[in-house]
């Protein structure tokens, strides 16, 4: 064999150098290819990203398009970095489009949101990770995967780390399921929002401030969300300390928050496992109670048609989370020794809606019945914690059972 | 196996920076549209292209710019005095931004960064963005946009330097955006109803007498009764009210309307907006994030240091600012003109 002119070694160095070199020299000529593809691509095409970490310093975005797949090489294989971004409030956009399939890639570090898509009929995100690396801070973005006015949302196999308001955040839209996911170290882990027809199940949230929150607020476009059903989830340790910017609803989330349901009307909670959230293991509030103005004349700030069953409460003994407001309140209603209920109701009912007794009118009630350890409590915070009522028995009674129209994936 | 590597390098090499490709029927150059005679970084109007100006306009890093309209041989555009105007198909609105050497001596040159066109085709409105060369003889067509650098000295004879954005076509429509279809943003009778110099030595005259004369605008009523928008930074044309209305309207309002990209807030800042709420007062962010700054309100009256409405505009943090594309430098006579304004208010 004749020896090669230089040796193989050399060869093979230089080469890996030149490569190494061209990756760095070739960042915004990536940034410019796939968002190139994103604009002029087929409708009914993929957009196939390749392996490695690319960091871009603008969103990239998608709109107008039907039947797109951008699809990398799986989570953490292909890893959209968007540390140092200088353009764009978001990782990914994708607005007005049908029938859109994000899947197999992470998103890391954007200014903003992480993936936001708005007016989107039928959205997929399958196996996408949106995470904030380093310790969870304030100066994360907002939401890690934000679908707002959108139809038909499906969020499967994903996870969401250190966002500084929601992880999964599912806002003013219709027909919703979030499952098998994952969210941990944000302020809140999955949050449904002025939306209808959710179902959450089969998902674990942990180490947030809050794990699950189903919000209906004042102000929005689509307002009345409701028909939300929360399910087979493990929502555990969710006791981080709140680290959202000021002024967001989320700020006032105290720590130690497994499930809370604000103004919001029909939801059903089952078979999840609530351990170790040690303030509130469930919280079923008004928007009233946050004090905060109303001048929405469309929105209700009632909560009503709650059913919380077959679930599993689980806490260590102590106190609450000295942060946030519930350990005055918990200090003005609860007897020195007393354990600290697992759901806490703060009585705010519509008056139009109660009956001669007192009591909502049956399609409209609280509901609590057959939870491993449930103890509740009723703060009567309408009337200045006058009648605080720590018995079942007003809360004893049973919904019928919601039904979602479930959107299927592609 | 030498070779391999090296043709496998060079492949790569070429997909990783030639992926750019372009759409077959748009021009590939600005001069192929013939809209300026002479040199066309001159940006002298052709025959039937007709330059206008905003009483307000939006504030674009300081860029100056010169727009013109070109509507299709013999047609006019119908007067309405409340949206902006309703452009016949075949209508073509040019915006080129340049950077002056020197703002305070124009004599001293300019660059030109991007011309942007928004053509009007059967099927709705399409934009373009072409962007020029350091030469300066033509600008080309840019779908996926670009970042530069851009040096000049300013109004204030301070040396400035920062990064200039050119949009991607996706980020054309973050603003332009009316129900999701792409739709201009100035040119409104209340916009256009200002004075303009059509030519170097002339007398400025008021654009809407021109357009009527020129007949490229129909229906007009006398001159007096149309709308007219105040000069943001000129006190004598408004009210501190009306100016700092006006400039919410064209720097805020594309977005900020209750058919905008940004109606998922519920902020409305159009000129019509009547609803104090949805204007921001005592108004709590919905999906701010961390660009509430820590402050309560949208807007606290008679307080812009508590207001999360100037905490944005402060802001040149992506993840924080306000607007979320198009402005890498802080504004700051636009922000006094808000901070007085949410003084005033009570």
């Amino acid at each position: 064999m004749i020896p090669p002119l230089i040796p193989m070694k050399t060869l093979f160095l230089f080469s890996l150098i030149f490569l190494l070199a061209q990756m760095v020299w070739a960042q915004p000529a990536v940034q410019k290819r796939y968002q190139t593809q994103l604009i002029m691509a087929e409708n009914g095409s993929t957009v196939d990203l390749d392996q490695g970490t690319f960091t871009f310093t603008g969103s990239l975005s998608l709109q107008d398009k039907k039947r797109i797949v951008i699809r990398g090489k799986g989570i953490d294989k292909t890893i959209l970095s968007f540390k140092g971004q200088t353009d764009g409030a978001e990782g990914l956009r994708v607005s007005n489009a049908e029938e859109i399939v994000i899947e197999n890639l992470t998103v890391q570090d954007s200014k903003g949101d992480g993936i936001k898509t708005m007016n989107v009929k039928g959205i997929t995100f399958r196996n996408v990770k949106v995470e904030w690396t380093g310790q969870p801070k304030a100066e994360n973005g907002g939401y890690g995967l934000y679908p707002v006015q959108c139809d038909n949302v499906v969020i499967d196999g994903c996870t969401a780390i250190g966002a500084s308001d929601a992880g999964i955040y599912v806002g003013q839209s219709r027909g919703i399921v979030v499952k098998n996911s994952k969210a941990y170290h944000n302020v809140a882990g999955i949050e449904i929002e002025n939306s209808r027809n959710a179902d959450v199940f089969d998902n674990e949230a942990y180490e947030n401030t809050g794990g699950i929150l189903v919000f209906d607020l004042p102000d929005l476009v689509q307002k009345q969300g409701g028909n939300v059903r929360v399910f087979n989830n493990y929502v555990h340790d969710n006791n981080f300390p709140n680290f959202a910017p000021a002024g967001n609803i989320v700020a006032s989330v105290s720590d130690g928050t497994g499930l809370m349901i604000l103004a919001a009307n029909g939801v059903e909670v089952f078979n999840n496992r609530f351990i170790r959230n040690q303030t509130l293991g469930t919280g079923i509030i008004s928007y009233l109670l946050t004090e905060r103005p109303i001048t929405d004349k469309a929105y209700y700030p009632f909560t009503s048609a709650i059913s919380i069953h077959d679930n599993v409460y689980e806490r260590n003994a102590g106190p609450v989370s000295q942060r946030g407001r519930y350990n005055k309140i918990f200090d003005m209603v609860l007897k020195p020794g007393q354990d600290v209920p697992h759901i806490i109701y703060d009585g705010i009912a519509d008056p139009a809606t109660l009956d001669k007794t007192g009591q909502p009118v049956p399609e409209k009630r609280i509901c609590i019945r057959n939870n491993k350890n449930q103890s509740v409590v009723n703060l009567d915070a309408g009337r200045g914690f006058k009648n605080v009522s720590f018995t079942m028995a007003s809360f004893d009674c049973q919904l019928e059972p919601l039904k979602t129209t479930v959107s299927t994936p592609r | 196996m030498r070779i391999w590597l090296f043709w496998a390098s060079l492949l790569t090499f070429g997909w990783l920076t030639l992926g750019s490709w372009r759409t077959v029927a748009v021009p590939e150059k600005l001069s192929d549209y013939g809209f300026f005679t002479g040199s066309i970084a001159g940006q002298k109007p052709a025959a039937g292209v007709v330059p206008y100006a905003l009483n307000t306009p939006l504030f674009s890093d300081y860029a100056e710019k010169l727009r013109f309209v070109k509507l299709p041989e013999g047609e006019t555009v119908a007067y309405n005095d409340t949206s902006v105007l309703n452009f016949p198909v075949g209508t073509t609105l040019i915006k080129t931004f340049y950077y002056p050497n020197d703002f305070r001596d124009v004599t001293k040159g300019r660059r030109l960064m991007e011309t942007r066109l928004l053509i009007h085709q059967s099927e709705g409105w399409k934009a373009f963005d072409y962007v020029w060369n350091d030469e300066q003889t033509d600008a080309f067509l840019e779908v996926a946009g670009d970042t530069k650098t851009v040096r000049y000295v300013d109004a204030n004879g301070k040396s400035r330097q920062h990064e200039y954005t050119i949009p991607n076509l996706n980020q054309c429509k973050g603003c332009h955006n009316r129900n999701e279809a792409l739709v201009p943003i100035g040119p409104s009778i209340r916009q256009l109803n200002g004075e303009l110099a059509y030519n170097v030595a002339g007398k400025p005259e008021n654009q809407l007498m021109h357009w009527q004369q020129a007949k490229i605008l129909s229906g007009m009523p006398s001159l007096d009764k149309c709308p007219k928008t105040p000069i943001w930074n000129k006190p004598e044309t408004g009210s501190l009210n009306d100016r700092a209305r006006a400039w919410l309207d064209i720097n805020c309002a594309h977005c900020h309307n209750p058919n905008g990209p940004a109606m998922t807030s519920g902020l409305n800042l159009s000129i019509s907006a009547t609803d104090l709420t949805a204007l921001g007062i005592r108004k709590t962010p919905v999906a701010a994030g961390r660009g509430s700054g820590g402050r309560p309100f949208d807007i606290v009256p008679g307080k812009p240091e508590e207001s999360i409405l100037t905490y944005r505009l402060e802001s040149t943090d992506p993840g924080e600012m306000m607007p979320e594309v198009g402005r890498k430098t802080v504004h700051a006579e636009s922000l006094e003109l808000i901070r007085e304004w949410i003084k005033a208010i009570k």
